[in-house]
């Protein structure tokens, strides 16, 4: 057991109270220098910093595997890499991508620092499972880059059976490590709903939190339930894979199928841990930024839930063309077609908190607008793809990787872009630069519509996923996407360099720059260890934008 | 375990009572997460039995009854010795706490040595899961499948068993040196909830592994 390193001075006195009226306490960055003091923590805000570390390298990593295939592609035939390397590469950057960065990046670095500041608290329910967390994760990491520099694998991030289990390449360690990151997951999900339960400030109602607590608690019970089951699947390949269990081997009557069902009863409503914490991060910058109360509360905050549990019920939406009968088909497409009414339902209510606000346009704003343009889009066509009879049409083509980027990175990948530089000032302390903020947004907007947009038209008539080489009929297309992602590639890129150097050169962030009502700018940025100078007010809600800002935002500290 | 593993109160709670609840309700979720993992097994279990009837039937009577029902019982009373261990604590008396916790490791040895002796068994006849399917009294095609996911649930269910087994080595260990009191035994308390989940799994997989010629 390791002990707390805040509880270590009062072994065997009464515990520690801190008094609010104490003399402030240092900020939770300068509290105690000293990598090993970082390592140890378990201070959920210094867990979240390394967490955004982690998953920033996770993200550049899968970013270059995504380069090096858009590069291959820039030309039709035999290219500079070997058709199985090129499946290798797919293969690593859907893995990585998936389970090293777009599930845990929200909730791990911003639930993980925004969370117990929005309920109140002074840190999770668990801050040692939190810990464990990160170094589960690690690990699991580490297990997908051993496997990925040993042999690879070339199955693609599905994993489907009966290839996985036969694949020459190295599939059972990058399975054991999605199979760790799950766990790495659960245990962030675990602590997510105990502190939302056990955690407020009294006087804080579940109607009174931030929308994001409830879409981080939607995405917390997903992440409980739905990622055990992954856990076994992936476990169940690599087990096959190494030891020749056939349980999914038509040899031995087993039906590959079922793995299908298995991997997608998980890895579907992942894709609600991926957008809901995104629809989170939105539903607090929108009113910040429009001086405007939520447009309805409820509506957004039970949509959430809503799309929680529709989310379990849709997975056979990728099975449409594996087999299974046309009346589990319609009854698929229909349940995924009720994610899109809960979906909508956020848009409009976004919408309507625009509807005469006082609107800024600043850089987490312009996230917001790409995020709505973007996943609307997205949206609609994945109502289209799961219409059975335009499926069959499009499945397994260019159109479906359209259509989940759009979600994925137009939805996640803004959303988390807009999180980085809404929450940056409370996080460090310093303001980013705001002009190059903008221009950034607009490049990600524009290289991510290039990249993307062509492949839609290049499904649609008819290309192939995953395959190495195409007619020269698709070529103006692919080179046209492959651009694309340079551009939005630099512009990630620059993102980075410029946040890099406004932690150090930054101006001064004052205790809330945005002038929200949120409770987690109640406090001074950065946030003292126990992230609050005194107990914030509760009634005076996260949107109460009628009123004059609560004066329990401290001044900025010198 | 988990931060209430300690018995001090936690700077992000009012009070022991309410750091102790939410122990316990993140065990809880834990155990939802936990059936979920089974659960994952079960889908297949039900999916290969309604496809295989017949196989699954030929396959089940040559599963070790005695040992398996011997198990059970073996895993019943040592849930019941560890709610005696816990309520034992509550009476404050820590000599009998160390005795039921010891009674309930016992058990659990004695299931996965058990489980040991039904595996070799099984293995010497060549009711091998997978590949290496070697029983000449029945053709492979289906049955192995049964083979393949008795050896996946009840190694599943015995790795759970094991760790059980280690968690309350630690807990016994704690109990000797007086960690518990009758009003914080928190680990205690969770560790209790965790065994009786893996009693739970079992009294599910006897019956569909063994009950159903």
């Amino acid at each position: 057991m390791m002990t707390d390193p805040r509880d270590a001075s009062s072994a065997g006195g009464p515990p520690p109270r801190p008094d609010p009226t104490a003399a402030v306490e240092p900020d939770y960055l300068r509290a105690e220098p000293g990598l090993r003091s970082w390592l140890t923590t378990t201070d959920h805000k210094r867990i979240a910093i390394m967490f955004l570390i982690a998953t920033t390298l996770a993200l550049m990593l899968g970013g270059t595997f995504a380069l090096l295939l858009r590069t291959k592609l820039l030309i039709p035939g035999p290219g500079f890499i070997e058709p199985v390397t090129y499946n290798r590469f797919f293969t690593l950057h859907g893995v990585i991508m998936v389970f090293m960065f777009m599930v845990p990046v929200i909730p791990a670095v911003f639930g993980n620092f925004v969370l117990p500041m929005m309920v109140g608290a002074k840190d999770l329910a668990f801050p040692r499972v939190n810990l464990a967390s990160f170094y589960v994760y690690v690990t699991g990491a580490g297990f997908t880059l051993w496997g990925m520099v040993h042999g690879g694998a070339d199955t693609g991030w599905t994993f489907y059976a009966p290839y996985s289990t036969i694949s020459p390449t190295d599939v059972a360690p990058i399975a054991i490590g999605v199979f760790i990151l799950g766990v790495s997951s659960i245990m962030t999900g675990l602590n997510f709903i105990a502190t939302t339960h056990m955690l407020r400030r009294r006087g804080l109602r579940w109607h009174g939190m931030p929308i994001f607590v409830w879409t981080m608690y939607a995405t917390s019970i997903i992440q409980v339930l739905a990622t055990p089951v992954l856990g076994l699947s992936v476990s169940l390949v690599a087990l096959d894979h190494a030891l020749h269990m056939g349980i999914f081997d038509p040899a031995l009557g087993g039906d590959p199928v079922l793995f299908e069902h298995l991997f997608w009863f998980y890895s579907h409503p992942a894709v609600y841990i991926m957008i809901l914490p995104a629809m989170g991060v939105i539903a607090e910058i929108v009113p910040t930024f429009a001086r405007k109360h939520q447009f309805s509360y409820n509506a957004l905050a039970y949509s959430s839930l809503g799309i929680a549990f529709v989310g379990f019920l849709t997975w056979g939406h990728h099975l449409f063309v594996a087999g299974i009968s046309q009346f589990d088909a319609a009854i698929f497409g229909v349940m995924s077609m009720f994610v899109a009414i809960f979906s909508a339902i956020k848009v409009f209510t976004w919408i309507g908190t625009l509807y005469r606000g006082s609107i800024t346009f600043n850089t987490p704003m312009l996230y917001f607008f790409a995020f709505v343009y973007l996943f609307a889009f997205g949206g609609m066509t994945g109502i289209a793809v799961a219409t059975t009879s335009l499926d069959v049409h499009w499945h397994d083509t260019y159109f479906v990787i359209a259509h989940f980027h759009f979600i994925m990175i137009g939805g996640t990948l803004t959303a988390f872009l807009g999180a980085i530089h809404y929450w940056f000032p409370k996080m460090f302390g310093k303001m980013y630069p705001e002009r190059w903020g903008l221009v950034s947004a607009g490049l990600v907007f524009a290289g991510f519509n290039l990249t993307f947009v062509p492949q839609f038209l290049l499904g649609n008539a008819g290309m192939p996923r995953r395959y190495y080489s195409y007619p020269i009929k698709y070529h103006i297309l692919n080179v046209a996407s492959s651009l694309g992602a340079y551009l939005l590639g630099s512009a990630l890129l620059l993102t980075l360099i410029y946040l890099l150097v406004s932690l150090r050169w930054g101006k001064r962030a004052p205790a809330n720059p945005w002038g929200s009502r949120g409770f987690e700018w109640r406090t001074p940025s950065p946030p003292p260890v126990h992230n609050f100078v005194a107990p914030f007010d509760p009634a005076k809600g996260p949107y109460d934008y009628d009123q004059p800002p609560p004066d329990e935002v401290p001044p900025v500290s010198t | 375990m988990s931060a209430a593993a300690t018995s001090r109160v936690h700077v992000q709670y009012d009070s022991l009572e309410r750091q102790h609840d939410t122990a316990r309700l993140g065990m809880w979720v834990f155990l939802g997460s936990e059936s979920l993992l089974f659960a994952g097994l079960f889908a297949l279990y039900a999916a290969y039995r309604f496809a295989y009837p017949v196989e699954f039937h030929a396959a089940s009577a040559h599963a070790n009854l005695v040992i398996g029902t011997i198990n059970t019982y073996i895993l019943l009373t040592s849930s019941l010795t560890m709610a005696l261990a816990i309520h034992a604590t509550r009476r404050g008396r820590r000599r009998e706490t160390v005795a039921f916790l010891a009674a309930t490791i016992a058990f659990g040895l004695g299931f996965d040595v058990l489980k040991i002796v039904e595996y070799a068994g099984h293995l010497a006849e060549g009711l091998a899961p997978g590949d290496y399917y070697a029983f000449t009294a029945l053709p492979a095609h289906g049955v192995v499948l049964y083979v393949t996911l008795y050896y996946l649930l009840t190694g599943l269910h015995a790795l759970h068993v094991t760790g059980g087994v280690c968690v309350l080595v630690w807990l016994a260990l704690r109990a000797q040196r007086g960690d518990f009191t009758p009003q914080s035994h928190i680990a205690l308390e969770l560790g209790g909830l965790y065994w009786h989940l893996v009693d739970l799994v079992w009294i599910f997989l006897w019956p569909l592994l063994y009950l159903i010629r």
